[in-house]
């Protein structure tokens, strides 16, 4: 089973970016994604930035892959999404429908995004006829879904599981940081910058429940999957995914190494996982149940 | 002359038929069960409601579209297949899809079937919807409510699709068929379950400092003693953000372009959807009507069309949170 770091998906500085790859390069990671899938006025980063550091982390033993925005509204975005299809180099993970065809008609292999909606058969047979090396299943996926998925996948597509890292649940036209902010969209001034980790949006009663991110709306809660490690290596899963953090990544990537190469969990290595986090953590999706439930 | 389809919603027999009276072009529907995304207790049909809510609508010369727009998984796989098979013998006019998959069989196995691709297929681009023209054969495409005026417009010159927007009704503040918001409460979610939000879930508490909403737990929105309050749909509550409470999402309200229909015929859109499939045969009756009148003083006289105040008034009255907004299409709302 191989380890792998999604794409980033908070506005991070540039120098924090190059800093974040940077240490990730000697981590024990197998597969990076990268390049900016929520809002297209983050571009602090060109497409040629992103080149330089996937070529970096290539020769630094990694799997790289650029990947396209999730939610594609204007010409300009079709046109940024189709530079990133025909990179010419690297593999891409294709995010919407527009970059699933555009890559099918270049020929590009992808890696079709959690947030296609991949729930069945029929639809992994189409992606893997249109040129998929790998499906990510959709955040809400459960086990017993896994297990028909994987009972029946086209063989040679590899199936990736997002493990660990607040979930994206939602995307919208609307940016909910500027609208906290009450800066309309189109004068922003980037302000997501403010939040490395997302804004915390709590109920009434003070519960942490959902962070907004921009555009997108991410869980408020950890999903993580440590503990099923082993059950996903039985079920063929052959990748996990962790999500950016804007710290503690080295020991997190650590404690999954340890897990994807070991013997098992143990309780030492889950507790070194969340020592010393403020979220709580939830694994509801992958037991059939709220997404947001913490089954012990 | 150009024209625009009104599509309206049928959640019942009686509904349908307030909505074939009252002037729809068309009206959609969806099976009694989770193969359409307002799967509601109470609401919907079965084969025998579908075939003569069909008898009825087509008899008066109005379309019947059928919404089978949620993803199947691989265990519920076959009964959304004998669904697609069963709508081809009903004789729809047309299946509204979402999932590649699905749409791959009805494609395949259906070949005459009208196929339009649902908003919960998330196609905000030309490039996209034309990827399931070439893949499917779609005719028609919804689209999710992102876009501004000038990118339906874009949108609509780059492909022969069919483009049907939403016109009126409740607003969804996030992309369709990429938002999982209400499974991570409930469990369910409209793309696996057809079902946003879900009244089960659902609790209401009262006491002297007023009322709150919960869903599975999670407070959703308080209101004061005598403070109006309205279905707790997650993304529609007040929360706290940097120490704020607020509508931090979006707040209880409508989308309607009754001011805006003539830049919506000028763009080429095809047709124009109303939503509310789970609402009252009065609320559909009421919302045709006026959309019905407005379209028509519109496809006759774009120049000069300019919505009367009773039809706003009227519309409001109707609408969720009492007030509207044009949603995305307004870059301001963004």
């Amino acid at each position: 089973m191989k380890l792998a770091m999604g794409p980033i998906l908070y506005f991070w500085s540039r120098d924090e970016v190059f800093g974040f790859y940077r240490d990730l390069a000697r981590l024990p990671v197998d597969i990076v994604y990268l390049g900016e899938t929520v809002c297209s006025k983050r571009r602090t980063l060109t497409l040629a930035d992103w080149q330089l550091l996937a070529e970096r982390l290539a020769n630094a033993g990694k799997e790289v892959l650029l990947s396209t925005l999730t939610l594609l509204e204007s010409e300009s975005e079709l046109r940024t999404m189709r530079r990133i299809v025909n990179n010419g180099g690297f593999a891409v993970e294709a995010n919407d429908m527009a970059a699933v065809s555009v890559a099918a008609q270049a020929g590009v292999p992808f890696v079709a995004g959690p947030h296609l909606n991949s729930y069945n058969q029929a639809t992994l047979e189409l992606l893997a006829e249109l040129g998929a090396m790998r499906w990510v299943a959709p955040m809400e996926m459960s086990r017993e879904t896994m297990v028909g998925m994987q009972e029946r996948r086209p063989s040679g597509l590899q199936t990736e599981l997002f493990v660990y890292g607040r979930m994206p649940l939602a995307f919208s036209a609307r940016c909910f940081t500027a609208r906290n902010r009450d800066l309309p969209k189109d004068e922003c001034g980037l302000c997501c910058a403010d939040y490395p980790e997302g804004m915390q949006l709590a109920t009434q009663e003070g519960e942490q429940f959902l962070v907004l991110n921009g555009i997108q709306t991410q869980s408020g809660r950890i999903c993580n999957l440590l503990r099923e490690i082993p059950d996903l290596a039985a079920l063929g899963v052959d990748v996990v995914r962790l999500s950016p953090r804007s710290r503690r990544m080295e020991e997190i990537v650590e404690v999954f190494h340890q897990a994807v190469t070991g013997e098992g969990v143990t309780q030492e290595l889950y507790d070194r996982l969340v020592h010393g986090e403020r979220e709580e953590q939830c694994n509801g999706y992958w037991f059939g149940e709220a997404g947001m439930v913490v089954r012990e | 002359m150009k024209q625009i389809e009104l599509i309206c919603p049928a959640g019942s027999l009686p509904a349908l038929k307030a909505a074939v009276d009252s002037g729809a072009d068309a009206v959609y529907m969806g099976f009694r069960d989770a193969t359409n995304a307002r799967n509601f207790p109470g609401l919907n049909f079965d084969a025998d409601g579908a075939r003569k809510g069909i008898r009825y609508a087509h008899e008066r010369g109005v379309k019947v579209l059928l919404a089978l727009n949620t993803f199947p998984q691989p265990g519920s796989w076959e009964h959304w297949c004998k669904a697609v098979d069963q709508a081809a013998t009903l004789g729809f006019d047309a299946l509204i899809m979402a999932d590649p998959g699905l749409m791959r069989y009805a494609a395949r196995t259906h070949p005459g079937m009208r196929l339009h691709l649902s908003v919960q297929g998330s196609a905000t681009s030309y490039e996209a919807i034309n990827f399931y023209r070439e893949q499917f054969g779609i005719q028609r495409a919804v689209l999710p409510r992102v876009l501004s005026f000038a990118q339906v417009r874009h949108l609509v010159a780059n492909t022969e699709v069919e483009i049907e927007v939403f016109g009126f009704g409740s607003l969804c503040v996030m992309v369709e068929g990429r938002c999982t918001l209400s499974s991570y409460v409930t469990g369910e979610s409209p793309n696996t379950c057809g079902a946003c939000s879900p009244a089960k879930a659902v609790r209401w508490e009262e006491d002297a400092s007023g009322r709150r909403s919960r869903l599975n737990g999670v407070l959703i929105d308080s209101y004061g003693p005598g403070e109006s309050a309205g279905y707790p749909v997650l993304c529609k509550g007040r929360f706290q953000v940097n120490g704020r409470v607020d509508y931090a999402i979006e707040e209880p309200t409508s989308l309607s372009l009754l001011d805006h229909l003539p830049e919506l015929l000028q763009a080429g859109v095809t047709a124009l959807k109303v939503e509310g499939r789970q609402r009252s045969p009065a609320y559909v009756r009421q919302v045709t009507r006026v959309m019905r009148q407005a379209l028509d003083a519109c496809l006759a006289d774009p120049e000069n069309y300019r919505p009367a105040g009773e039809w706003v008034a009227q519309l409001d009255r109707v609408a969720e949170g009492t007030t509207h907004t044009l949603g995305a299409l307004d870059r301001a709302w963004q």
